[in-house]
Protein backbone atom coordinates (compact mmCIF):
# COMPACT_ATOMS: atom_id res chain seq x y z
CA UNK A 1 0.00 0.00 0.00
CA UNK A 2 1.45 3.31 -1.08
CA UNK A 3 1.47 6.16 1.06
CA UNK A 4 0.70 9.32 -0.70
CA UNK A 5 1.08 12.65 -0.50
CA UNK A 6 -1.40 15.36 -1.75
CA UNK A 7 0.02 18.25 -2.47
CA UNK A 8 -3.86 20.27 -2.70
CA UNK A 9 -5.09 18.43 0.45
CA UNK A 10 -1.85 19.19 1.75
CA UNK A 11 -1.58 15.72 3.90
CA UNK A 12 -0.78 12.04 3.48
CA UNK A 13 -3.35 9.37 2.62
CA UNK A 14 -3.92 5.85 1.97
CA UNK A 15 -3.31 4.74 -1.53
CA UNK A 16 -6.82 3.68 -1.95
CA UNK A 17 -8.15 7.12 -2.29
CA UNK A 18 -6.38 7.69 -5.48
CA UNK A 19 -6.12 6.46 -8.99
CA UNK A 20 -2.83 6.35 -10.98
CA UNK A 21 -3.96 7.81 -14.27
CA UNK A 22 -0.55 6.68 -16.64
CA UNK A 23 2.39 8.49 -17.60
CA UNK A 24 3.16 12.75 -17.04
CA UNK A 25 4.30 15.36 -19.38
CA UNK A 26 3.04 13.89 -22.46
CA UNK A 27 2.44 16.34 -24.90
CA UNK A 28 -0.30 16.42 -27.35
CA UNK A 29 0.89 16.79 -31.10
CA UNK A 30 0.30 20.47 -31.27
CA UNK A 31 -1.09 20.55 -35.01
CA UNK A 32 -2.95 16.50 -35.05
CA UNK A 33 -3.81 17.04 -38.87
CA UNK A 34 0.01 17.47 -39.51
CA UNK A 35 1.11 15.00 -37.04
CA UNK A 36 2.21 11.78 -39.40
CA UNK A 37 1.14 8.22 -38.48
CA UNK A 38 4.07 7.31 -36.49
CA UNK A 39 4.25 10.73 -34.15
CA UNK A 40 0.26 10.32 -33.39
CA UNK A 41 0.50 6.79 -32.75
CA UNK A 42 3.08 7.22 -30.43
CA UNK A 43 1.52 10.18 -28.93
CA UNK A 44 -1.83 7.53 -28.67
CA UNK A 45 -0.21 4.30 -27.66
CA UNK A 46 3.07 4.04 -26.47
CA UNK A 47 4.71 4.62 -23.19
CA UNK A 48 8.28 4.87 -21.80
CA UNK A 49 7.42 2.09 -19.06
CA UNK A 50 10.90 2.39 -17.58
CA UNK A 51 12.79 0.37 -14.96
CA UNK A 52 13.71 3.06 -12.76
CA UNK A 53 12.40 6.43 -11.98
CA UNK A 54 9.05 7.53 -13.87
CA UNK A 55 6.75 10.45 -13.70
CA UNK A 56 3.70 9.63 -13.76
CA UNK A 57 -0.11 11.32 -12.53
CA UNK A 58 -2.13 10.47 -9.88
CA UNK A 59 -5.82 11.48 -9.56
CA UNK A 60 -7.29 12.32 -5.71
CA UNK A 61 -11.03 11.30 -5.55
CA UNK A 62 -10.81 12.88 -2.37
CA UNK A 63 -10.36 16.24 -4.08
CA UNK A 64 -11.08 15.92 -7.56
CA UNK A 65 -7.41 17.12 -8.79
CA UNK A 66 -4.62 15.76 -10.72
CA UNK A 67 -1.03 15.62 -9.63
CA UNK A 68 3.17 14.33 -10.92
CA UNK A 69 4.52 11.68 -8.55
CA UNK A 70 7.93 10.73 -9.41
CA UNK A 71 8.55 7.08 -8.39
CA UNK A 72 10.50 4.08 -8.76
CA UNK A 73 9.71 1.46 -10.56
CA UNK A 74 11.46 -1.02 -8.57
CA UNK A 75 11.58 0.29 -5.14
CA UNK A 76 8.12 1.70 -5.53
CA UNK A 77 9.54 4.65 -3.34
CA UNK A 78 7.65 8.02 -4.08
CA UNK A 79 10.95 10.64 -4.28
CA UNK A 80 8.23 13.81 -5.05
CA UNK A 81 5.00 14.96 -5.91
CA UNK A 82 4.42 18.22 -7.74
CA UNK A 83 1.54 19.82 -9.37
CA UNK A 84 0.61 19.64 -12.79
CA UNK A 85 2.34 22.02 -14.84
CA UNK A 86 5.15 21.93 -13.03
CA UNK A 87 8.80 20.24 -14.12
CA UNK A 88 9.90 17.26 -11.57
CA UNK A 89 13.34 18.15 -9.36
CA UNK A 90 14.33 14.67 -9.21
CA UNK A 91 14.92 13.26 -12.64
CA UNK A 92 17.55 9.85 -13.91
CA UNK A 93 19.60 12.88 -15.19
CA UNK A 94 20.60 14.49 -12.13
CA UNK A 95 21.38 11.17 -10.32
CA UNK A 96 18.00 10.07 -8.96
CA UNK A 97 18.46 6.46 -9.64
CA UNK A 98 18.09 3.52 -7.57
CA UNK A 99 17.56 5.63 -4.02
CA UNK B 1 -38.63 48.03 -9.22
CA UNK B 2 -40.23 45.66 -8.09
CA UNK B 3 -38.69 42.35 -7.08
CA UNK B 4 -40.88 40.29 -9.87
CA UNK B 5 -40.00 42.73 -12.43
CA UNK B 6 -36.52 42.76 -11.51
CA UNK B 7 -34.68 40.62 -14.27
CA UNK B 8 -32.28 38.44 -13.19
CA UNK B 9 -29.14 37.01 -15.00
CA UNK B 10 -30.31 33.69 -14.47
CA UNK B 11 -32.91 30.92 -14.20
CA UNK B 12 -32.62 28.57 -11.45
CA UNK B 13 -34.83 25.76 -10.22
CA UNK B 14 -36.56 25.52 -6.86
CA UNK B 15 -36.23 21.85 -6.08
CA UNK B 16 -38.35 21.66 -3.22
CA UNK B 17 -41.41 20.97 -4.01
CA UNK B 18 -43.25 22.77 -0.99
CA UNK B 19 -45.46 21.32 1.84
CA UNK B 20 -48.21 19.57 -0.84
CA UNK B 21 -45.45 16.64 -1.58
CA UNK B 22 -44.15 14.49 1.39
CA UNK B 23 -40.87 15.04 1.44
CA UNK B 24 -38.55 11.12 2.32
CA UNK B 25 -34.95 11.14 3.26
CA UNK B 26 -32.75 8.36 2.26
CA UNK B 27 -32.74 7.15 5.01
CA UNK B 28 -36.66 7.62 5.79
CA UNK B 29 -37.03 3.84 6.18
CA UNK B 30 -34.39 2.80 8.74
CA UNK B 31 -35.42 4.88 12.05
CA UNK B 32 -38.44 2.95 12.95
CA UNK B 33 -37.20 -0.30 12.34
CA UNK B 34 -33.73 0.16 13.67
CA UNK B 35 -35.28 2.01 16.94
CA UNK B 36 -37.30 -0.93 17.50
CA UNK B 37 -33.59 -3.01 17.74
CA UNK B 38 -31.28 -0.69 19.90
CA UNK B 39 -32.71 1.04 22.80
CA UNK B 40 -32.51 4.79 23.40
CA UNK B 41 -30.43 5.24 26.76
CA UNK B 42 -27.56 4.81 28.00
CA UNK B 43 -25.34 4.70 24.97
CA UNK B 44 -21.70 4.77 23.82
CA UNK B 45 -22.69 6.28 20.55
CA UNK B 46 -25.79 8.00 19.46
CA UNK B 47 -26.89 7.83 15.81
CA UNK B 48 -28.80 10.11 14.22
CA UNK B 49 -29.62 11.62 10.87
CA UNK B 50 -30.18 15.58 10.08
CA UNK B 51 -32.59 15.60 7.53
CA UNK B 52 -33.77 18.11 4.20
CA UNK B 53 -30.33 20.11 4.68
CA UNK B 54 -29.27 22.26 2.21
CA UNK B 55 -26.58 21.79 0.34
CA UNK B 56 -24.99 23.62 -2.14
CA UNK B 57 -21.12 22.93 -3.79
CA UNK B 58 -19.45 25.80 -4.61
CA UNK B 59 -16.63 26.28 -6.96
CA UNK B 60 -14.62 29.02 -8.10
CA UNK B 61 -11.20 30.76 -8.13
CA UNK B 62 -9.93 31.47 -4.35
CA UNK B 63 -7.65 34.21 -5.69
CA UNK B 64 -10.35 36.38 -7.09
CA UNK B 65 -11.01 39.08 -4.45
CA UNK B 66 -14.49 39.73 -6.22
CA UNK B 67 -15.51 35.78 -5.73
CA UNK B 68 -14.50 35.51 -2.28
CA UNK B 69 -16.05 38.79 -0.98
CA UNK B 70 -18.63 38.21 -3.48
CA UNK B 71 -19.82 34.54 -1.19
CA UNK B 72 -18.73 36.48 1.96
CA UNK B 73 -21.15 38.88 1.42
CA UNK B 74 -24.35 36.02 0.61
CA UNK B 75 -23.56 33.82 3.44
CA UNK B 76 -22.21 36.29 5.56
CA UNK B 77 -19.18 33.89 6.30
CA UNK B 78 -15.91 33.98 5.05
CA UNK B 79 -14.59 30.77 2.40
CA UNK B 80 -12.04 28.50 4.60
CA UNK B 81 -9.09 28.97 1.90
CA UNK B 82 -7.12 26.56 4.52
CA UNK B 83 -7.17 23.11 3.25
CA UNK B 84 -9.75 20.41 5.20
CA UNK B 85 -11.06 22.97 7.77
CA UNK B 86 -14.73 23.90 8.04
CA UNK B 87 -16.36 27.64 9.31
CA UNK B 88 -19.26 27.62 10.42
CA UNK B 89 -22.33 29.71 12.00
CA UNK B 90 -24.83 29.17 14.03
CA UNK B 91 -27.01 28.39 10.80
CA UNK B 92 -24.43 27.74 8.08
CA UNK B 93 -21.60 25.79 7.26
CA UNK B 94 -18.92 26.22 4.83
CA UNK B 95 -16.36 23.17 4.19
CA UNK B 96 -13.02 23.48 2.00
CA UNK B 97 -13.37 20.55 -0.44
CA UNK B 98 -10.34 21.37 -2.69
CA UNK B 99 -8.18 24.19 -3.94
CA UNK B 100 -11.58 25.33 -5.78
CA UNK B 101 -14.39 24.13 -4.37
CA UNK B 102 -16.65 24.10 -1.19
CA UNK B 103 -19.64 22.64 0.56
CA UNK B 104 -22.37 25.08 2.17
CA UNK B 105 -24.71 23.87 4.48
CA UNK B 106 -27.36 25.56 5.12
CA UNK B 107 -31.33 25.19 7.19
CA UNK B 108 -33.52 23.21 4.93
CA UNK B 109 -35.62 25.03 2.95
CA UNK B 110 -32.83 27.95 2.58
CA UNK B 111 -31.34 26.17 -0.16
CA UNK B 112 -33.11 27.97 -2.83
CA UNK B 113 -32.76 31.20 -1.14
CA UNK B 114 -29.11 30.88 -0.52
CA UNK B 115 -28.21 30.15 -4.36
CA UNK B 116 -30.44 33.01 -5.46
CA UNK B 117 -28.30 35.23 -3.38
CA UNK B 118 -24.69 33.75 -4.52
CA UNK B 119 -25.61 33.94 -8.02
CA UNK B 120 -26.70 37.99 -7.18
CA UNK B 121 -23.28 38.54 -5.88
CA UNK B 122 -21.05 36.63 -8.20
CA UNK B 123 -19.87 37.21 -11.45
CA UNK B 124 -17.84 35.69 -13.99
CA UNK B 125 -16.07 32.11 -13.99
CA UNK B 126 -18.25 30.06 -10.94
CA UNK B 127 -20.59 27.22 -10.26
CA UNK B 128 -23.01 26.99 -7.72
CA UNK B 129 -24.75 23.59 -7.35
CA UNK B 130 -27.98 22.57 -5.49
CA UNK B 131 -27.10 19.11 -4.68
CA UNK B 132 -29.48 18.83 -1.68
CA UNK B 133 -31.11 15.72 -2.78
CA UNK B 134 -27.87 13.86 -3.28
CA UNK B 135 -26.78 13.47 0.04
CA UNK B 136 -27.33 13.47 3.90
CA UNK B 137 -25.88 14.10 7.11
CA UNK B 138 -25.55 11.52 9.74
CA UNK B 139 -24.83 12.27 12.99
CA UNK B 140 -22.27 10.62 15.88
CA UNK B 141 -21.90 11.25 19.17
CA UNK B 142 -20.78 9.69 22.63
CA UNK B 143 -17.49 8.69 24.01
CA UNK B 144 -17.31 6.08 21.42
CA UNK B 145 -18.11 7.70 18.48
CA UNK B 146 -14.43 8.26 16.96
CA UNK B 147 -14.02 4.11 18.18
CA UNK B 148 -16.86 3.70 15.75
CA UNK B 149 -15.35 5.70 12.62
CA UNK B 150 -12.04 4.26 13.65
CA UNK B 151 -13.27 0.58 12.28
CA UNK B 152 -14.82 2.29 9.24
CA UNK B 153 -11.86 4.15 7.26
CA UNK B 154 -8.34 4.19 7.24
CA UNK B 155 -7.90 7.78 8.16
CA UNK B 156 -5.87 9.09 10.99
CA UNK B 157 -8.85 10.44 13.42
CA UNK B 158 -6.42 11.08 16.32
CA UNK B 159 -7.35 14.19 18.01
CA UNK B 160 -3.97 15.59 17.45
CA UNK B 161 -4.60 15.11 13.48
CA UNK B 162 -8.32 15.72 13.69
CA UNK B 163 -9.01 18.68 15.54
CA UNK B 164 -12.95 20.38 15.31
CA UNK B 165 -13.68 21.73 12.78
CA UNK B 166 -11.92 19.63 10.15
CA UNK B 167 -13.41 17.85 7.59
CA UNK B 168 -11.66 15.28 4.85
CA UNK B 169 -13.79 13.03 1.83
CA UNK B 170 -12.37 9.78 2.39
CA UNK B 171 -13.49 6.18 1.80
CA UNK B 172 -15.33 4.21 4.69
CA UNK B 173 -16.66 0.92 4.98
CA UNK B 174 -16.49 0.10 1.29
CA UNK B 175 -17.73 3.28 0.25
CA UNK B 176 -16.75 6.93 0.74
CA UNK B 177 -18.13 9.66 2.96
CA UNK B 178 -17.31 13.21 3.90
CA UNK B 179 -16.14 12.76 7.86
CA UNK B 180 -16.38 15.76 9.70
CA UNK B 181 -15.99 16.43 13.40
CA UNK B 182 -18.28 18.88 14.96
CA UNK B 183 -17.53 18.80 18.22
CA UNK B 184 -15.19 17.38 20.96
CA UNK B 185 -17.55 13.86 20.70
CA UNK B 186 -19.62 14.96 17.99
CA UNK B 187 -18.97 14.03 14.31
CA UNK B 188 -20.92 13.98 11.03
CA UNK B 189 -20.89 11.78 8.18
CA UNK B 190 -22.21 13.49 4.83
CA UNK B 191 -22.55 10.66 2.55
CA UNK B 192 -24.43 9.86 -0.96
CA UNK B 193 -27.96 8.86 -0.98
CA UNK B 194 -27.35 5.76 -2.18
CA UNK B 195 -24.66 4.89 0.05
CA UNK B 196 -26.74 6.17 2.51
CA UNK B 197 -28.90 2.76 3.57
CA UNK B 198 -25.16 1.10 3.95
CA UNK B 199 -23.55 3.04 5.68
CA UNK B 200 -26.08 3.42 8.40
CA UNK B 201 -26.54 -0.01 8.14
CA UNK B 202 -22.90 -0.19 8.46
CA UNK B 203 -22.52 1.84 11.70
CA UNK B 204 -25.51 0.08 13.69
CA UNK B 205 -23.92 -3.24 13.35
CA UNK B 206 -20.62 -1.05 14.33
CA UNK B 207 -21.69 0.69 17.19
CA UNK B 208 -23.46 -2.16 18.60
CA UNK B 209 -20.50 -3.39 21.14
CA UNK B 210 -20.51 0.34 22.59
CA UNK B 211 -24.13 0.38 22.79
CA UNK B 212 -26.27 2.25 19.97
CA UNK B 213 -28.95 5.53 20.99
CA UNK B 214 -30.69 6.40 17.89
CA UNK B 215 -31.93 9.73 18.12
CA UNK B 216 -35.15 10.47 16.56
CA UNK B 217 -35.43 12.65 13.41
Amino acid sequence: MLHIHCPHCGEHREEEEFHYKGEAHLQRPPDPDAASDETWGDYLFFRSNPRGLHHEMWYHTSCRKYFNVTRHTVSYEILEVYRIGEQPRVTADNGGSHP
Amino acid sequence: MSETAQQERFTVFNQRPGATVEAQSPLHHRYERDAATHGAGDAGVTLGEVRFLGHLSLRGNPDDEAFRSGCTRALGLELPTTPLTISRTEAISIQWISPDEWLVLVPGGNEHTAELDLRRHLDGHYSVVNVSGGQTLITLRGPHARDVLMKSAPYDLHPRNFPVDKGVLTVFAKASANIRRAGEDEWELIVRRTFADYIWGWLCDAATEYGLALQAP
